[in-house]
């Protein structure tokens, strides 16, 4: 398969996933501004924002519109919804003889039907029909395409998107359990407070929260479960098994950070939070670029440079 | 400038007697800011702006929300969405904590009744109340006698209708203490209205409801039998067809339990099961939204299929808790209520914060001529009925009607209760012409876990639709509102004194503090990277080539 056909795959399933986990993440935070009597809007509108890695003006007040702007629907901000839907398609695009004719149609329509302006009343609505247009694609590629290296860099791409949208999620908390009740809203914001209730049974506790987003390995979601998958693609990707050790940088990192995940007493990952998303957040990036260089090599850009004298 | 208001005051039906007390407006004559009672005052400027088509549009975006998530109830075989007003109550603060105490005051006294008439009826012996009453209530089961969970509480779950009378003064309208429903609708009411018409959340400070999943949670823990550690709590739905089935999948789904049907239990050995893929998993609480009649056939009905055999023998035993308590019917008797505030004196030496309805006993001769005599300015209620089966309105009711209602009175004077019409207060509610005042009450829900009675912050509104109408139910063509607990100012007390209070109030939805770990810019496809210019530059280079 050709390089670039791989890397534009791997990089649909990352947008499609940034999309939903986007929409998931906005969709619960801005409603918690709502029903939420104490919660500070600029505190809270600032919080969001640099958790999905965007910064703002210090001295700006930040409001809910804003939010609404800079993350959903402003196609030129690069955490927006708007920007990953278009990246995706782009992606298609650039792939279109491998990426079939059902994907390509629902990434090229979700693309031209993404509103430019979300009224107030309307925002739980297009946060759903994005989550859908994202299960849809997702399904399009789940139940109609061959298992081949197409199919895994597209998982790939997907997992370990994942891992990072949980960890960017993770990230924010504080670990006291004075302020353990909005573990609610985080288990809300990526879909895991149903099936967090029926595993656990009962009120979200930081630890039992921390644990089942970080370690289940049956929740599709969790940091682990999606560092596995991609350690699992990577293998199928490229199946030869050395004698010893890893030869492949990303899968030597996914495989580093997996083990810190599992092995390492889950109280020791609670206590500091903060640092070992850091981590995670670091090597889904590492990863990233460590695929890029093994299975997407490009040419250098030449640049002209001016003579230095 | 809006169309809401227009024509607010203009009512057809006028009845004898004090007009209603409206809830948005001091005088409805002159409905305007100027008489917005401060309450309402931030809606009111809200609604003002505007127009009927606007506010219409989002109501059935409402509607068509709760189609999709199935928030329905059966109306003649057709689905239809619950239907929600657009315009939310408003209690302030300080008028709930009032609301608050005097629910928590009733549910105590209750629990104490319960266990009074289910253990030693000191209550009888000591004449306040007599045996025939309770012998004789329909709902007063022998069979309960002597079975109580292990925190000695009957009421895990209640809600007490109250009402608002001509004064604007709150009544308790009658007690709910078997399976009182409605309480889903509360939460996913304030969902769906913070989706569709988030700006009339903007400017006010509600107070959150999503946290009484927990709470009952706990409280069904805290009854769970002794020596259990981790108790299987269940919630028992008599299926499908049950026109509260959408609550009951609500209430396990948020609580993280079973939702079982009576076929998925069995009794074995005293102690109550339910049938899993891993073989038999003991049940320690169930959460029954079952009657008590249909329980267990062994014990009531012989003929229920929605119960378990043996379910009573293993309360009994002490090894499964029946959350509410079987026989808490009785305490729904219309005319045992009447006794209320002489049982709350008894009970608890106190005086009712929040007063009955003023009632006619008709086992008193006296009264019950007095009662005859004015059928038809009064209200004539079924002491045994719910949801306002068999309710009769005097002055709306024919003469006929009357006259038969008359035969039944001499009949079984023990089956009625007369009180006069109570003017239910209004509140501004869509219907066709526009926003027009329609009768409202309140049902606010508690929950007992035994060390505490947890009011929670709000309650189902019904409303009734059609004008004049005060007989407010759903089944009876009945609407609801949201319902909200606003203001301020006690809150930011409490808030410095007891900062952890206010956490736990705020429980479901609480904002995420602030920690500025570094910001990881998210990583982008090289070509789709933030200001590239590639794109440019391929566009450019097929320029070229057409030149």
């Amino acid at each position: 398969m050709l390089s670039r056909i791989a890397e534009s795959l791997f990089w649909i399933g990352r947008y499609i996933e940034r999309s939903d986990g986007t929409a998931r993440i906005l969709d619960v935070h801005l409603q918690l501004l709502l029903e939420d009597p104490w919660v500070e809007e600029n505190l809270a509108c600032r919080s969001l924002l640099s958790v999905m890695g965007t910064e703002v003006d210090e001295t700006a007040e930040v409001t809910r519109s804003d939010v609404l702007t800079i993350l959903a629907v402003d196609r030129n901000q690069p955490a927006s919804i708007a920007y990953s839907l278009n990246a995706a398609r782009e992606n298609a695009r650039r792939a279109r003889e491998v990426v079939n004719t059902e994907l390509w149609e629902v990434l090229n329509t979700t693309r031209a039907r993404m509103p430019r302006k979300v009224a107030s009343d309307k925002v739980h609505e297009f946060f759903t029909w994005v989550r859908e247009r994202a299960a849809l694609a997702v399904g399009i590629v789940e139940s109609a395409t061959n298992r081949d290296e197409a199919y895994r860099f597209f998982t790939l791409g997907r997992s370990i998107e994942r891992a990072d949208m949980t960890a960017r999620l993770l990230a924010t908390r504080s670990l006291t359990e004075a302020s353990g009740p909005s573990w609610t809203t985080i288990l809300r914001s990526v879909g895991a407070y149903e099936a967090y209730l029926r595993t656990y049974r009962g009120v979200p506790s930081a630890q039992k929260a921390a644990e089942f987003l970080l370690l289940d390995r049956l929740f599709p979601r969790s940091i682990l479960y999606s560092v596995t998958r991609a350690e699992q693609q990577l293998r199928e990707i490229e199946p030869r098994a050395d004698r010893f050790g890893v030869s492949d940088q990303a899968q030597r990192l996914l495989g580093q950070i997996r083990s810190e995940l599992e092995y390492r007493p889950v109280v020791d990952l609670i206590t500091d939070l903060p640092t070992h998303m850091d981590a995670v957040q670091k090597t889904t990036t590492a990863v990233s670029e460590a695929i890029r260089q093994r299975y997407f090599p490009t040419n250098d850009v030449a640049a002209w440079v001016g003579e230095n004298t | 400038m809006g169309d809401l208001f227009d024509g607010y005051g203009a009512t057809a039906i006028r009845r004898r007697g004090a007009p209603p007390w409206d809830e948005m407006f001091s005088d409805i004559a002159n409905a305007g800011e100027t008489n917005a009672r401060d309450a309402y005052r931030d809606i009111y400027t809200t609604l003002a702006r505007m127009t009927q088509a606007e506010l219409r549009g989002r109501t059935e975006a409402l509607a068509s929300s709760y189609l999709a998530q199935g928030v329905t109830f059966d109306f003649a075989g057709e689905e239809r969405p619950f239907p929600l007003d657009a315009v939310p109550r408003v209690i302030p603060q300080a008028e709930w904590a009032t609301v608050e105490a005097g629910v928590k005051q009733r549910v105590l006294a209750l629990e104490r009744f319960l266990a009074d008439v289910y253990g030693e009826q000191r209550a009888v012996k000591d004449g306040v109340i007599p045996a025939r009453l309770i012998s004789s209530s329909e709902h007063f089961h022998r069979e309960a006698a002597g079975i109580v969970s292990a925190n000695n509480v009957r009421i895990q779950v209640s809600g007490i209708d109250l009402i608002r009378d001509e004064v604007g003064a709150w009544r308790v309208l009658e007690d709910n203490v078997r399976v009182p429903s409605g309480v889903s609708y509360v939460i996913s009411n304030r969902r769906v209205m913070a989706q569709t018409l988030p700006e009339l959340f903007m400017s006010m400070r509600v107070r959150p409801v999503g946290d009484y999943p927990n709470r009952l949670l706990g409280a069904l823990r805290a009854a769970a039998p002794e020596g259990v550690e981790d108790p299987v709590v269940v919630v028992l739905t008599p299926g499908v067809y049950n026109s509260a089935y959408f609550e009951h999948t609500l209430l396990a789904r948020l609580m993280g339990v079973e939702l079982v049907e009576g076929r998925d239990l069995f009794c074995s050995g005293g102690r109550v099961w339910m049938r899993t893929t891993a073989g038999p998993t003991r049940v320690d609480v169930i959460y029954r939204r079952v009657d008590d009649e249909f329980l267990d056939p062994l014990q009531f009905r012989a003929d229920s299929m929605l119960g378990s055999p043996g379910l009573m023998l293993a309360a009994r035993l002490g090894n499964v808790t029946i959350a509410n308590a079987v026989g808490n019917g009785v305490a729904d008797d219309k005319l045992i209520y009447t006794y209320m505030p002489e049982l709350m004196r008894y009970y608890l030496g106190e005086e009712p914060i929040i007063p009955n309805v003023d009632t006619w006993r008709l086992e008193d001769p006296g009264s019950l001529e007095e009662v005859l005599d004015r059928l038809d300015e009064l209200v004539v209620k079924p002491v045994a009925g719910s949801g306002g089966k068999g309710l009769v309105v005097g002055p709306d009711a024919s003469k006929q009607e009357l006259d038969e209602l008359r035969v039944h009175l001499r009949a079984d004077p023990r089956g009625w209760i007369a009180q006069p019409v109570v003017q239910l207060s209004t509140i501004p509610t869509l219907v066709d012409d526009g926003l027009r005042p329609r009768h409202a009450d309140l049902r606010p829900f508690a929950v007992n876990d035994g060390t505490d009675v947890w009011v929670l912050p709000g309650g189902l509104t019904r409303v009734a639709l059609p004008e004049g109408q005060l007989v407010v139910n759903s089944s009876q063509g009945g609407g609801s509102k949201d319902t909200w607990v606003v203001g301020l100012d006690p809150l930011r007390t409490m808030e410095h004194d007891i900062g952890g209070l206010v956490a736990d109030q705020a429980a479901v939805t609480t904002s995420i503090p602030v920690i500025t770990a570094e910001s990881h810019l998210p990583d982008h496809h090289p070509a789709d990277a933030p200001r590239q210019d590639q794109q440019q530059q391929q566009q450019q280079q097929s320029g070229a080539r057409a030149c």
